[in-house]
């Protein structure tokens, strides 16, 4: 992935690695955003959706088909200015994500309930080269579908007196679904519905909970997920439009939620951030070393950090640890 | 006693690779079939004697191969590997410096081939065996990621070690196919160049099918056996309950060591043989997608299975051939106007603002025919695993036990 529009002059090392510890946050964001979508995947129906990148490829796909190729909210009102254009064409297109995740659920998930996990898990992989391919084919060989700069071509926004960078747009728009998220998980009688679902699926539908519902639901939401971190991935300051790769980064979610934990909320958001920070600051700070490493070696970063990671913590920071029965 | 199938009088009869007389009837009949297509002598396969169907045919006894190294962690074990492009990989390049040839910017030592292909086996069985303590730690999903990971890692590795993969997006030669006890001696087998083996003329292709076929031959052999041995039958213990098989007294992570250190032993000597058979391969081809397709065989022809191995092997490797032969006759029905015209219109994109769901120029909406395969094995993968969990040996089962008990369908 592109590196990012540095926000301060880069004066000293104490002010460089602020810098990039910012930098490392805003990119963080991201995938805690994808990895957020991943959990509640797989915490209410206990499958681990290897489709997600595919998904989050193809929100962001349709959010910059909406702006781009067919200038859909632009061409009924003429004065509408890009950035606006380009919200609304997001929520449409994440709107239709939810609509392909509960599509996932229905046809391929829930004939397979109460088979193996590994089963479950090899279906979502044939389902991710199936939509993968065709967001391929609609990207045509250029490969490239670009926005341009939805907020504007500088690197900050005002409102008043208060300055938004725009690498914090992530940033803001993962703090706030994250409220969300826990609101719905933890205040609401959905969210109850899904924690039962989660814990015990048959006592669930014993106290009337429809678990088909709460399924469609978690599949609905973590798309939805996907495509808000799938969008953020291909805009800029963070990507220079939707490619193929696209898919890739949002496949770097994985290690986020093994780092956090498979099933844990809070773990998903630590592991994005953890990720997101090492990328950015292992990046930099071993950049005068890219001729050995290799180029685009910072996308390897996660990854590593898993692999390490795992020796010492199998089941991840905040995961529930398996107890196995003979 | 006689014609009885399921009656076994003893046990070793009971264990044999090919337990009854049928079975053996029809590996021999299957065996001296495929011994002949090179040939062309036999009606109705005349065809498969083209260079360009042999070459087909070569590629899926390879992957024969590479399946047969996933059945075994995957189907047998238990262990879902995304990893499998990986230790291909590692085979491939292995080879590429011990037998390819160098040049100012490529490793290359020019050793024959043989030494080549089973130093790639043995490399990739020994990363397989440093993997392996993950696979002990880490149970299940937590796994297929971390062999996810793998296939990024080596990727990397591939693109930028230049040396051995040549240029990123290109690529660098293998060592010449063919089989001398030295490099220097000449081929004692020749099977890169067209000539005559048994009074017979034979394409090149054809020389390299032979050879493939006694190799995957053996490989497959060997992996059936591998099922009732000691290790096969603690594989099948830790796949179906590893604590259960801890208790009995299996060694749950010498189990999972052996499984990854033979899994990726034949993934190494297929990638090997693919690269060197094919002679020019671009860093590029060890991608995700070749594992996938890896997934796709062994869950299409039968999880834990030789004969599923086989079967999803052709079935994924004949697959394009026959979608672009029906994608050939479909563009022939819109242009002769015949009946299925429409249908065929609706199917095949033929000028720029036409719908169809196959373009035949790569550009454009509309999915190519490389797109278009993908595409069926992701669905297949899907539809199999929900319908069909014991894929293409499922359905011959089900075949099977219909006509045995036939007319009594009880």
């Amino acid at each position: 992935m592109p590196q990012m529009v540095p926000l301060l002059a880069q004066a000293n090392s104490a002010e460089t690695f602020l810098t990039k510890l910012i930098d490392g946050l805003a990119l963080g964001s991201i995938y805690a955003i994808l990895a957020l979508g991943l959990v509640i995947i797989f915490k209410s129906t206990q499958v681990l959706s290897f489709a997600h990148g595919a998904v989050a490829a193809l929100g962001a796909y349709l959010a910059a088909y909406f702006v781009t190729v067919i200038n859909w909210p632009g061409r009924y009102f003429e004065s509408l200015p890009v950035t606006l254009s380009f919200i609304i064409s997001g929520f449409v297109a994440v709107a239709f994500a939810a609509l392909v995740g509960m599509l996932i659920e229905r046809i391929f998930i829930r004939p397979m309930i109460g088979q193996p996990l590994f089963s479950i898990a090899m279906i979502t992989i044939g389902i991710d080269i199936v939509v993968r391919t065709f967001v391929g084919d609609l990207l045509g060989q250029g490969g490239n579908l670009s926005v341009g700069s939805p907020w504007g071509i500088l690197s900050i926004s005002k409102f008043g007196e208060i300055v938004v960078p725009h690498v914090f747009i992530a940033a803001i728009v993962t703090v706030v679904v994250v409220v969300g998220v826990l609101i719905l998980f933890f205040r609401t009688r959905m969210g109850v519905a899904m924690r039962a679902t989660a814990f015990d699926q048959e006592a669930a539908m014993a106290q009337g909970i429809s678990a088909g519902r709460i399924f469609a639901l978690a599949w609905a939401l973590g798309a939805v997920l996907a495509a808000i971190g799938g969008i953020f991935a291909s805009i800029s300051p963070r990507g220079f439009g939707v490619t193929g790769g696209t898919a890739f980064f949002a496949l770097r979610a994985f290690p986020a939620i093994i780092i956090g934990g498979l099933d844990s909320i809070a773990g998903a958001v630590v592991g994005g951030f953890t990720i997101g920070i090492a990328e950015i600051m292992l990046g930099h700070y071993l950049a005068g070393a890219s001729g050995t490493l290799g180029l685009g070696f910072t996308g390897l970063i996660p990854y590593l950090l898993m692999m390490g990671f795992l020796l010492i913590r199998p089941y991840g920071l905040f995961g529930t640890e398996e107890i196995r029965r003979v | 006693m006689r014609g009885r199938p399921l009656l076994y009088v003893d046990y070793e009869e009971e264990q044999s690779l090919f337990p009854t007389n049928v079975q053996k009837a029809l590996v021999v009949v299957g065996a001296l079939l495929a011994l002949s297509i090179p040939f062309g002598w036999v009606p109705g396969m005349k065809f498969l004697a083209h260079p360009g169907w042999l070459q087909l045919l070569v590629i899926a006894l390879i992957f024969m191969i590479g399946a047969a190294g996933l059945n075994i962690v995957t189907g047998m074990a238990g262990q879902v590997s995304l990893g499998h492009a990986f230790f291909m990989g590692v085979g491939a390049y292995t080879t590429a410096a011990l037998s390819g040839n160098p040049t100012a910017a490529l490793w290359g030592l020019e050793l024959p081939m043989w030494l080549g292909v089973i130093a790639g086996g043995l490399v990739a069985a020994f990363l397989g065996v440093l993997i392996a303590p993950t696979a002990v730690r880490v149970r299940g999903l937590y796994l297929a990621i971390v062999t996810l990971g793998l296939v990024f890692i080596g990727q990397h590795i591939f693109r930028n070690w230049n040396q051995v993969s040549g240029i990123p997006e290109l690529g660098r030669n293998w060592g010449p196919f063919e089989l001398a006890l030295w490099s220097a001696d000449g081929p004692k087998i020749d099977l890169s160049n067209d000539g005559e083996w048994f009074g017979v003329f034979l394409p090149s292709e054809g020389k390299a099918f032979l050879f493939m076929l006694v190799v995957t031959t053996i490989f497959l052999l060997l992996a059936k056996n591998l099922a009732r041995t000691r290790i096969g039958r603690s594989f099948a213990a830790i796949r179906d309950r590893d604590i259960a098989a801890e208790v009995m007294g299996v060694n749950e992570s010498k189990a999972k060591t052996q499984a990854f250190a033979i899994s990726s032993f034949y993934a190494g000597v297929a990638g090997a043989l693919y690269a060197t058979f094919l002679g020019f391969l671009p860093p590029e081809q060890w991608s995700l997608f070749l594992s996938v397709q890896f997934i796709a065989i062994v869950l299409i022809g039968g999880a834990g299975t030789v004969i599923g191995v086989v079967l999803g092997t052709l079935f994924v490797q004949l697959l394009p051939r026959v979608v672009e032969n029906s994608t050939d006759f479909l563009s022939e029905q819109i242009a002769n106007e015949t009946l299925l015209a429409p249908v065929a219109d609706l199917v095949i994109k033929t000028g720029a603002g036409d719908f169809g769901v196959l373009s035949l120029d790569a550009a454009g909406a509309g999915l190519s025919i490389f797109q278009a395969n993908t595409v069926i094995y992701g669905l297949l993968i899907a539809v199999f695993l929900i319908f069909e969990p014991l894929g293409l040996y499922g359905i011959w089962l089900r075949v099977r036990n219909y006509w045995k008990g036939w007319p009594f369908t009880y």
